[in-house]
């Protein structure tokens, strides 16, 4: 007897379990379901579109009209509210100096921003030249590849920019760029670099280092405009990008770069 | 002037040659030493497991269950140095929901979901439940329904059933040894992967992190065997250290030469970065490096290991020095972590200079905190004890 | 023979099942809703990044209102560098034409950024003086007019 009405228990159980599954098994499917309808949902986000009526920006960097004032450096800061000490930089200037005995001097006090003090003299000097540095936005780039959430992406136009609202702060980027250019930044708590001031670009402005440049050493462009002045400066120039053995695709090119740069 | 900001004009002082300005900081600081020191120990104690389990060796049944639940305590805190140590981590969970494909810390979160759940989980699970339906039926109160909820509800311990139980654990073991494997090499691939930094970008490197895991997995499932059996005031039989000894002997010697044809190849090469890698090496590196991981924790424990598969005397010297060996491996397995995260940061990528890294005691990423992630897992490790003792588990005859 | 599934699997298969769709159902709700919109990462960053407001305003900007430096500056060397790289940021000074706005830059370092003597500067990038030789215990806008520097005031 008991036997019995624990057996219709179970089966009363089980239907009732049967029911709630099924109808837990309809919600999920709905939701799953709904968000593949939602193309922008799969698992697998899309691999972007490339919109070529959009520009695709590259830069170039020429060394030999460098004279090392800062400007740059220092309207990066301001232009872009990162802090004025002297460790995190989204733009920064290297002095290098080979010397006579074959050594290589760099120095770079404060990014360059209070301009450069001749540290070796005249006579021991075999060759010396300025560095700018920046984001080199590459179009493989290494820091894109190990962002964990996606916090970190190529836009459209070729711009690596961070969604400072979606970092997790893991600092993965920044062991991966091989060229220094990011920074955790000290108020906000996430990655921060050279944004090609995205910002200014959209309201038809120059990035604030190519504005306040004094002899035109930086440039920026439309790679994708084969008439642009950035493409014909490529095209009579020999330039080189850095670290070119890491294959990152990097977009800035540097003109008159010496092998001792890295 | 902000205490950080302090901090760093310190370290800006005292940086050797040229570093570019964004790596005064260490990005990753002993946290992210802990992290792969603690994923060592899950893969290297889970892979002592299975050998009992799958190749049978009956001696090392003893340290079977220990192996498993300290691999279990072990991984339920791996993954909080890693939160711990986000500038964001109220966000952690953007890694399980928008995962980016190409990025290894991304699928690390899956590869340890599927190693927790499908493999650590279920083997126990597996093992465990006929016991913890006999527990349950025996126990009053509270416990009863803990063990009843741990059972799942599948109270059923016919012979047929609990005969499944040990099929399916034995099927899980054999898909565990393999994801043992990936899990921690994968660890090695998140350094390994990692081409701008030359200390690191090595495809020996996962393989390296295995081995050292299975290194530090193995002392450690030594020293819990010993000191469980010490505070349970049992014989520790001499037998089962002279086994896993062996083993440790034996991968110990892999291990060894792996890491030595690792560094040979790189100074045979001696790449662009040959220079300041020597330099570190030689300098910020030598007493972590040389004297820790490489005197310390390999060539003295080789030495007593090797003695000791002759030595067959004194049973209580035997047990000492056994105690020792497995402490000194910890030591050399950390310091050999430590080497490579922190090592791997100290030289600037423009390869013509050194940052400087001081460990702070108190923060979010100080000693305290990295010290607390080590503690805990033993904590929870005397809980699952007394939870699920394996001494007082039903015996099952083969 | 009928099958046997033993019970174990059956409630394993249970466990995962609803572990899987809750956390199916989690994600649903927790990716943000441009995720994806053209890559991995959220659409609606791209907004974001092009929202921070300018600092500087460009020299286009200053024109409007300093017709006349622009006429000096534009006949002599010193064309070719904006308004701003000397006086700052100058957003907030369009915006309000206050003069505490805007730096004015004096001293001989100011100039000597740019102008003194460093073997890495090219001969023909800049013209160098060696700033403890050229006039000491002046200041170079007491000679030279900083937005025409050849125009030398008396
Ligand atoms: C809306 C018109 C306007 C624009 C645009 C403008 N200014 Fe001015 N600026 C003024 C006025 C008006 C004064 C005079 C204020 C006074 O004399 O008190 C002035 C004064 C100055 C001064 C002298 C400040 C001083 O301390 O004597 C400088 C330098 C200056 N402007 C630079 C600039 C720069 C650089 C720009 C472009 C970014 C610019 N201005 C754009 C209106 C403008
Ligand atoms: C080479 C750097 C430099 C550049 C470029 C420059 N200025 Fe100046 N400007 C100065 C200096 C230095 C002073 C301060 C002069 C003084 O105190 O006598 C000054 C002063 C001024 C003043 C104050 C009134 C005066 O004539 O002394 C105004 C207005 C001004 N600048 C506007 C401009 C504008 C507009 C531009 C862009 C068209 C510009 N400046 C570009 C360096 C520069
Ligand atoms: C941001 C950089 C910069 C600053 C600041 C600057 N200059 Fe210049 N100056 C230049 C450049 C670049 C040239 C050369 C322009 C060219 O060749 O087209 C130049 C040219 C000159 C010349 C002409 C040299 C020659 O032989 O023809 C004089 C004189 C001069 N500057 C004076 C000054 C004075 C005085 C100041 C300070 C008020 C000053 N400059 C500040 C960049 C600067
Ligand atoms: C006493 C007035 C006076 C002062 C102050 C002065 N200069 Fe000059 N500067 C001159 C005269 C005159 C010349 C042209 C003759 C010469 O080359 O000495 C000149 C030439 C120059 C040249 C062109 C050099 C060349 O080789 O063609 C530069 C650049 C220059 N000055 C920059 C500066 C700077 C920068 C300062 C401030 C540190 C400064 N001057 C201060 C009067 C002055």
């Amino acid at each position: 007897m008991s036997q019995s009405t624990s057996a219709m228990g179970n089966e009363k159980i089980k239907s009732s379990r049967r029911k709630f599954l099924k109808s837990a098994a309809t919600l999920a499917g709905a939701t799953i379901g709904y968000s593949w309808l939602k193309s922008s949902q799969v698992l697998l986000f899309a691999a972007e579109p490339k919109d070529e009526s959009l520009p695709w920006y590259g830069i170039v960097i020429d060394i030999e009209k460098c004279i090392g004032c800062g400007s740059c450096a220092k309207a990066c800061k301001k232009e872009n509210d990162v802090p004025i000490e002297p460790f995190f930089f989204r733009t920064w200037i290297e002095q290098y100096t080979v010397k006579n005995d074959g050594s290589v001097n760099i120095v770079s006090p404060n990014g360059g921003i209070d301009g450069f003090e001749q540290t070796v003299p005249d006579e021991d000097i075999f060759k010396s030249f300025f560095v700018p540095k920046m984001c080199n936005h590459c179009s493989k780039s290494p820091c894109i590849q190990v962002c964990p959430v996606g916090a970190t992406y190529d836009s459209p136009e070729g711009v690596v920019l961070i969604d400072e609202k979606y970092c997790i702060g893991c600092r993965y980027c920044v062991q991966a760029c091989p060229y220094g250019c990011r920074f955790i930044h000290p108020v906000k708590k996430v990655a921060n670099k050279c944004t090609l001031c995205y910002h200014r670009l959209k309201k038809n402005l120059t990035p604030a280092c190519m504005e306040v440049c004094p002899t035109g050493a930086r440039m920026y462009g439309n790679l994708r405009d084969k008439n642009s002045e950035l493409v014909k400066f490529l095209k009579e120039h020999t330039t080189q990008v850095l670290r070119p053995n890491l294959n990152t695709g990097a977009k800035l090119y540097y003109n008159a770069l010496s092998s001792e740069v890295r | 002037m902000e205490p950080h900001y302090q901090h760093l004009y310190e370290i800006l002082a005292n940086a050797q040659g040229y570093i570019f300005p964004n790596e005064i900081d260490l990005q990753w600081g002993i946290l992210i030493v802990v992290y792969p020191f603690i994923t060592g120990l899950v893969a290297g104690a889970f892979i002592l497991a299975s050998l009992e389990r799958v190749f049978k060796v009956k001696i090392l049944k003893p340290t079977y269950q220990i192996a498993l639940l300290t691999a279990l305590s072990f991984l339920l805190v791996a993954t909080m140095p890693l939160i711990s140590h986000l500038s964001q981590p109220q966000r952690a969970y953007e890694i399980m929901i928008t995962p980016h494909s190409s990025s290894a810390m991304a699928i690390f979160g899956f590869v340890y979901l599927w190693y927790l759940m499908v493999v650590l989980l279920l083997e126990i699970w597996f093992d465990y439940r006929h016991s913890m339906v006999v527990w349950s039926n025996e126990k009053k109160g509270v416990m009863k329904w803990v063990y009843k909820i741990l059972t799942l509800g599948v109270s059923d311990i016919s012979p047929r059933t609990v005969k499944w139980d040990r099929k399916l654990g034995y099927i899980i073991t054999v898909v565990g040894i393999p994801s043992a494997f990936i899990l921690h090499g994968y660890v090695g691939f998140i350094f390994g992967s990692i081409k701008a930094n030359p200390w690191w970008s090595t495809p020996l490197m996962p393989i390296i992190f295995l081995f050292s895991a299975m290194v530090s997995g193995i002392s450690l499932v030594m020293l819990v065997y010993m000191v469980i059996s010490h505070i349970r005031k049992k014989v520790i039989d001499v037998n089962v250290l002279d086994a896993i000894g062996k083993y440790l002997f034996f991968v110990l010697i892999l291990d060894f030469t792996l890491e030595g044809l690792d560094q040979i190849q790189r100074i045979y090469e001696a790449e662009e970065s040959f220079e300041i890698i020597k330099l570190l090496v030689s300098g910020k590196l030598y007493l972590t490096l040389f004297v820790a991981q490489g005197l310390v924790g390999t060539i003295i424990p080789l030495i007593t290991l090797a003695f000791l598969q002759f030595y067959k005397h004194k049973i209580k010297l035997r047990k000492t020095m056994y105690f020792i060996v497995s402490i000194l491996v910890l030591i050399g397995v950390y310091s050999m972590r430590w080497n490579v995260v922190i090592g791997g940061q100290l030289f600037s990528k423009s390869f013509s200079g050194f940052t400087s890294f001081k460990v702070g005691l108190i923060g979010l990423d100080g000693t305290l905190m990295a010290a607390f992630w080590l503690v805990l897992p033993i904590g929870i490790l005397a809980f699952l004890l007394w939870l699920l003792p394996p001494w007082k588990m039903v015996e099952e005859e083969e | 023979m009928k099958l046997y599934i033993p019970p174990q699997l059956t409630r394993l298969a249970l466990a995962f099942a609803i572990f899987i769709s809750l956390f199916l159902v989690l994600r649903h709700f927790l990716v943000p809703d441009t995720f994806g919109q053209y890559g991995h990462y959220r659409g609606a960053s791209l907004i974001d990044n092009a929202q921070p407001e300018i600092h500087y305003a460009g020299q286009q900007a200053c024109f409007e209102c300093h017709q006349d430096i622009q006429d000096l500056k534009a006949q002599d060397v010193h064309s070719e560098i904006h308004c701003e790289t000397c006086h700052g940021p100058g957003q907030k000074h369009v915006l309000s034409g206050e003069s505490s706005d805007i730096l004015k830059p004096t001293g001989r370092e100011f100039c000597g950024l740019c102008h003194a003597m460093n073997a890495a500067k090219q001969k023909n990038a800049v013209f160098q003086v060696d700033l403890k030789k050229h006039n000491i215990g002046k200041n170079c806008i007491e000679c030279h007019n900083p937005h025409q520097p050849w125009e030398m005031k008396k």
